[in-house]
């Protein structure tokens, strides 16, 4: 077993109807339940779309968002599978693609 | 959790209009779909918090304080009216409480379904701004193209802007304009049971919504009235059987046919409560109604039923309204007390029925009382008829299969049978 970052970017809701919203919230409670059940969950969070930068030697600060809306980070996923493919196939029940959004799937590297 | 989304919509919508006023309607809605979204962001990982309604209200409520905070500073307010400033987060708490949202949903519910508006922009602005519905919902509900839907809200919404204030509820005048209410929730409400949506569940739910707005009106002092009390009866004792009046394939069910076990027990008793509430003299047309749906959702079966209370009923709302289908209904209810002979009489005498020519129950209740009679060939004759004026794909499978059992019989009892019997 290894462990993965699944990175979520884009995918907006505001074309959804207030019942499509429900929907896809319960599909979302449906899929990390999945994940949970067969320990592959290991945790988790939504992101804010602001906060700030800071780059470079000069350390300079620059506040957020930092990409256009479809390249935004909305949040990540930490699992645990077999082999990058297995974590693949995984990422794709994953509704943030029914909202045209994507995940990355990043191998976390091994001591 | 059933619908959170969508019915904390419509009341974050009423809430919102109340705060911002008529005029900011659009933006209101923004805020709902904000909200909304947010909720989504937040939650979708799995933390839900434990009374998501509250959260919902709490942020839309932060929302429209942000919004009224800036517009004040974008204006500049002289001192002594900013001094108000600090007034402004307790007015806008005030219509997020359980009681004012309650409130400000019947004041939405008498906006939408002012007189003025035709009834069709009426059910689909409470669709739209009560119930939570997207613009494609309503569509799908209507049978209609979106875009007819955008064009009807946005006639109405513009009617809702120009009115410039939702009713008041304490307003003497509101019991008159509480029947433009209860009729355009009917109206709701008949779209779910007699509409030509094939599906059951978007019927059904349009049903419910109509009953879930009923009770609203029926639960608050201005409005629980007689009327009220009636039409939310009549719903529920017609909804209570929607289980069981369509088959597998979204057929039409004979009420004869239908399978009484499934129909909804709980609802019914609701709607008996109800009805005994709404008692009036004299009776309204819609307390009879409701009476005539109490006597069969009450009936063990369907030969068990009070077919001659269900006659009485009827002659009672033929006095009040005669019209020729409450005819045609009374007529049905007689053939099963004095036998099909005597229904069909009334039947080919109906008063009005030149009316009914495009109706297509009024001839597949001649079919079905011919073929009761054993006048199979004119019971096929009727069912043709029927079928050809069959208005939803439930009708016309329905009327299909009448037409084949009175063939069947035709084929049975015809010529040819009789002569193979001799020989």
């Amino acid at each position: 077993m290894a462990d993965f970052l699944y990175v979520f970017r884009g995918g907006g809701y505001q074309q959804l109807s207030p019942e499509q919203m429900q929907k896809h919230m319960q599909a979302w409670g449906t899929w990390i339940g999945e994940l949970s059940k067969r320990g592959q969950f290991k945790g988790g969070d939504p992101l804010e779309p602001g906060g700030k930068q800071v780059k470079g030697k000069k350390k300079t600060v620059v506040d957020g968002p930092f990409a256009e809306a479809k390249d935004l980070v909305g949040g990540y996923l930490l699992v645990t599978a077999e082999s990058l493919d297995d974590a693949t196939e995984l990422a794709r029940g994953c509704p943030i693609l029914e909202v045209d959004g994507t995940v990355e799937v990043r191998p976390i590297r091994k001591m | 959790m059933d619908h959170l989304f969508r019915h904390e919509a419509g009341r974050l919508a009423a809430a919102l209009v109340r705060v911002l006023g008529p005029t900011n309607l659009d933006l209101a809605e923004d805020v709902v779909q904000e909200t909304l979204c947010h909720a989504l962001e937040v939650w979708k990982m799995g933390r839900v918090p434990d009374n998501p309604a509250a959260w919902l209200r709490a942020s839309a409520r932060n929302r429209a304080l942000d919004l009224l905070r800036r517009q004040r500073i974008r204006i500049r307010l002289a001192p002594e009216v900013a001094q108000l400033h600090g007034e402004l987060a307790p007015a806008v708490d005030a219509v997020f409480t359980e009681d004012a949202l309650r409130v400000e949903q019947l004041r939405m519910m008498f906006a939408c379904c002012d007189a003025r508006l035709q009834p069709a922009v009426q059910v689909a602005l409470v669709l739209k701004l009560l119930c939570g519905f997207g613009v494609d919902e309503v569509a799908q509900a209507f049978l209609a193209s979106p875009a007819a839907i955008e064009k009807r809200l946005a006639r109405g919404k513009t009617a809702l802007r120009r009115a410039g204030a939702l009713a008041d509820l304490s307003d003497p005048q509101l019991a008159r304009r509480l029947e433009a209410v209860l009729d355009a929730l009917y109206l709701l409400f008949n779209e779910g049971y007699h509409g030509a949506h094939p599906e059951l569940a978007v019927r059904a739910e349009l049903c419910a919504e109509a009953i879930r707005l009923v009770r609203l009106l029926a639960e608050d002092p201005a409005t629980a009235q007689p009327p009220t009390f009636a039409l939310l009866a009549l719903m529920c004792l017609h909804a209570a059987r929607l289980p069981g009046r369509l088959d597998a394939r979204g057929a039409l069910v004979p009420l004869e046919e239908q399978d009484r076990s499934a129909w909804d027990r709980a609802l019914a008793a609701e709607g008996a409560r109800w009805l005994s509430r709404a008692v009036s003299e004299p009776p309204t047309a819609l307390l009879l109604e409701a009476a005539i749906a109490a006597e069969h959702c009450f009936a063990p079966t369907f030969a068990a039923t009070d077919w001659r209370a269900i006659v009485t009923l009827y002659d009672a709302l033929y006095a009040q309204h005669p019209t020729p289908v409450v005819a045609l209904n009374r007529a049905i209810a007689l053939a099963q007390v004095d036998g099909p002979e005597r229904g069909l009489e009334e039947l080919q005498a109906l008063p009005g029925r030149d009316r009914l020519g495009r109706y297509p129950f009024y001839f597949a209740a001649l079919g079905e009382l011919h073929l009761r009679a054993g006048h199979a060939r004119e019971a096929a004759e009727e069912f043709r008829r029927a079928l050809r004026l069959a208005r939803s794909p439930a009708e016309r499978q329905h009327f299909q299969r009448k037409l084949a059992s009175a063939t069947e019989r035709t084929r049975m009892r015809g010529p040819g049978a009789v002569r193979t019997l001799r020989r």
